[in-house]
C-alpha cells in the first residue's frame, strides 16, 4: 500500500513530526547533545591554545564538531526506532520505507542546524571570530545544503546500522568516509564567511554548488536504497 | 564468523582441503576450490608473476631521474589497477545481485569476493605509494586528490567488508552489503571531486592520456605492462577461489543448523525414552 507520491509526503511529515515530538518530550538533544558539542569546542581551544590558530582553524573545528554530534544524534534517532521494534512496526504496517526516510532526515536536519547556529555562535564567542552581512547570507546559505546532506546520510547508515550487533562501533566507520566531502566544502564556505585566514567571501559560494550536489545526489540514493536496507 | 578477516583467507585459497574439508565430511574427491581452469590459472599467474619479478627487478634499467625507485612503480600500478578494477566487479555485481528477478547469492559472493582481494590490493597500492613518495616527493604522504581519493576508497571497502561481516542470514547480507557497494559509487567521485578542488599536486598520468610522445624507455613500458597483466591474473584467480570457498562457507552455514537441529532430534529421541519429552528438545533448537 501507500503507493502514490502524495501519501510518501504525508508519511514523512507524519514520521517527522513524531521524531520532533519524541525530542520535545525526552530533550535528550536539547539536554545532552548540545552541551556535549559546546564541550567539544571547549576542547579544540584547550587543545589549540593560541587565540589566532583558534580564529584559523575555527571554521573547520565547528563542522569537525557538527560532525562528531551528527553521529550520537543519528543514533539517538535509530535507538528510539529500533526499541520496542518500533521500525519492524512501521514496516509490518506498509510505512513506506522512502516516506520514513524523508520524515527522519528531515527531522534530524531540524535538530542539527539548531546545533551548527549553536556552534558558529560559540566560534564566534570563543574563537574571535567575526561575521558581516555578506559573510552571513553565505554561512546562511552553506548551512542548509550542508545539513540536508548530512542528514539524508545520518539517516541512510543509520538505517543500515540499526538493528545490527555492533552498530555504535560500525556506524562511524561507514559515515565518517562518506561525510568527508561535506566537511571539506562546509569548512571552505565557512572560511569564506568568516573571513578565516583571509579568504574572501566569494571564494565560498563554489562549495555551497557542491554542497548541493551532495545533498540531491544523497537524497535520491537515500530515497531508492532505504527500503532494501530495513525490509527484512 | 572469521568469513571476513581480511587477506589471511585469500592467501590460503588454493589450498581449500585445509580450510574446508574438515566440515565437509562427505565430499568426493576433487570438489575442492580447484578446476582444471584453474590449475592453469594459477600455474600461468606463478609463471607471469616470476617474469615480472626478473623484468622488473633486473633486466628493466633504472630511471634517469627515479633512480632504482622506479622499480616500486611497477608493483604501484600494477597494484592500483587491480583494486579499482575489483571495486568496479563488486559495484556490477552488486547491481547485478539487486536488479536481477532472480536475486543470485552467486552474484554477492564475487562482489564481497572482489572488495576484499581489493582491499588487499589496495592496502598494497598505499604501501608502495608512500614508500616511493619518501624516495621520490622526500615525504611518505602528500594531499593529492588521487592519494586521498585512494585512502578514501581503501576504508570504505574495509567498511564495505564489516558490513558483510554483520550477521544475519545470507540474503540480509547479501542486500545491506550490495547497496553499501552501490552508495560507493555516489560516494567516491564525490570524494574525489571535493579534495581536487580543495588541492593537487599528483604527477600526471604518464602513460594514459599522452597521445604523442611516450616518454617512457620500451622496456620500462613492457615491464609495466606486464606487471598489469600478472596482477589481473593473480586477481582473476583469487577471485575464482575465494567465491568458491564463500559459497562452501555458505552451505557449511546452512548445513551446519541442519546438522545441529538432527543431532538434538536424535539426542531427544535417545533420552525421550527416559524423561518422557522426545519433541520438547528439537523445538527449542528451532
Amino acid at each position: 500500500m501507500a503507493g502514490g507520491a502524495t501519501s510518501v509526503w504525508a508519511t514523512a511529515r507524519l514520521v517527522a513530526a513524531k521524531d520532533l515530538r519524541v525530542e520535545r518530550r525526552s530533550r535528550v538533544v536539547v539536554n545532552q547533545v548540545l552541551p556535549f558539542a559546546a564541550l567539544v569546542m571547549v576542547l579544540f581551544a584547550f587543545a589549540l591554545d593560541a587565540d589566532a590558530v583558534l580564529e584559523r582553524t575555527a571554521p573547520g573545528l565547528v563542522w569537525l564538531g557538527t560532525i562528531f554530534s551528527l553521529l550520537i544524534v543519528v543514533q539517538r534517532s535509530f535507538a528510539i526506532e529500533t526499541a520496542d521494534g518500533a521500525l519492524d512496526a512501521l514496516r509490518v504496517a506498509g510505512v513506506s520505507p522512502p516516506g520514513i526516510f524523508l520524515g527522519k532526515s528531515f527531522a534530524l536536519a531540524v535538530q542539527l542546524f539548531v546545533l551548527e547556529v549553536l556552534l558558529v555562535l560559540l566560534a564566534i564567542v570563543l574563537y574571535e571570530s567575526e561575521l558581516d552581512a555578506a559573510g552571513a547570507v553565505l554561512l546562511v546559505t552553506t548551512l542548509v545544503p550542508a545539513t540536508t546532506g548530512l542528514a539524508f546520510v545520518g539517516t541512510l547508515y543509520g538505517g543500515l546500522a540499526a538493528g545490527t550487533r555492533g552498530r555504535e562501533t560500525l556506524l562511524p566507520l561507514l559515515l565518517f568516509p562518506v561525510v568527508a566531502p561535506v566537511l571539506i566544502g562546509a569548512t571552505r564556505a565557512t572560511e569564506a564567511a568568516l573571513g578565516a585566514g583571509g579568504a574572501a567571501t566569494d571564494e565560498g559560494w563554489p562549495w555551497v554548488g557542491m554542497l548541493v550536489i551532495f545533498a540531491a545526489l544523497f537524497g535520491v540514493g537515500g530515497t531508492l536504497a532505504f527500503g532494501p536496507l530495513v525490509e527484512e | 564468523m572469521n568469513r571476513n578477516e581480511g587477506s589471511a583467507p585469500v592467501a590460503t585459497t588454493h589450498t581449500p582441503s585445509t580450510a574446508s574439508a574438515p566440515a565437509m565430511t562427505s565430499r568426493p574427491r576433487g570438489a575442492g576450490t580447484g578446476t582444471t581452469f584453474t590449475r592453469w590459472l594459477g600455474i600461468v599467474t606463478l609463471a607471469s608473476m616470476a617474469a615480472v619479478a626478473l623484468f622488473g627487478l633486473v633486466l628493466s634499467p633504472e630511471d634517469v631521474v627515479q633512480g632504482e625507485s622506479v622499480r616500486i612503480l611497477y608493483v604501484h600500478v600494477g597494484t592500483v589497477w587491480v583494486a579499482y578494477l575489483a571495486f568496479v566487479v563488486t559495484a556490477v555485481s552488486s547491481a547485478a545481485y539487486l536488479w536481477r528477478r532472480t536475486h543470485s547469492l552467486t552474484w554477492d559472493r564475487i562482489a564481497g569476493a572482489s572488495a576484499e582481494i581489493g582491499v588487499l590490493f589496495m592496502a598494497v597500492t598505499l604501501l608502495t605509494g608512500s614508500l616511493w613518495g619518501r624516495l621520490s616527493w622526500g615525504t611518505f604522504w602528500v594531499w593529492d586528490a588521487r592519494v586521498t581519493t585512494t585512502a578514501f576508497l581503501f576504508i570504505t571497502y574495509v567498511g564495505y567488508l564489516a558490513v558483510r561481516g554483520l550477521g544475519g542470514s545470507h540474503e540480509q547480507r547479501a542486500r545491506r552489503s550490495a547497496v553499501v557497494a552501490l552508495l560507493a559509487v555516489i560516494e567516491i567521485p564525490l570524494v574525489h571531486f571535493s579534495v581536487k578542488l580543495w588541492r593537487s599536486v599528483h604527477q600526471d598520468a604518464s602513460v594514459a592520456g599522452r597521445t604523442t610522445d611516450v616518454t617512457l624507455d620500451g622496456l620500462m613500458l613492457f615491464t609495466l605492462l606486464l606487471a598489469t597483466v600478472a596482477f589481473t591474473l593473480l586477481y582473476v584467480w583469487y577471485v575464482l577461489h575465494r567465491q568458491r570457498v564463500m559459497t562452501m562457507e555458505d552451505a557449511l552455514d546452512d548445513k551446519g543448523l541442519d546438522l545441529a537441529l538432527a543431532e538434538r532430534r536424535r539426542e531427544a529421541a535417545t533420552n525421550g525414552v527416559s524423561n518422557g519429552a522426545p519433541s520438547a528438545t528439537g523445538e527449542v533448537t528451532n
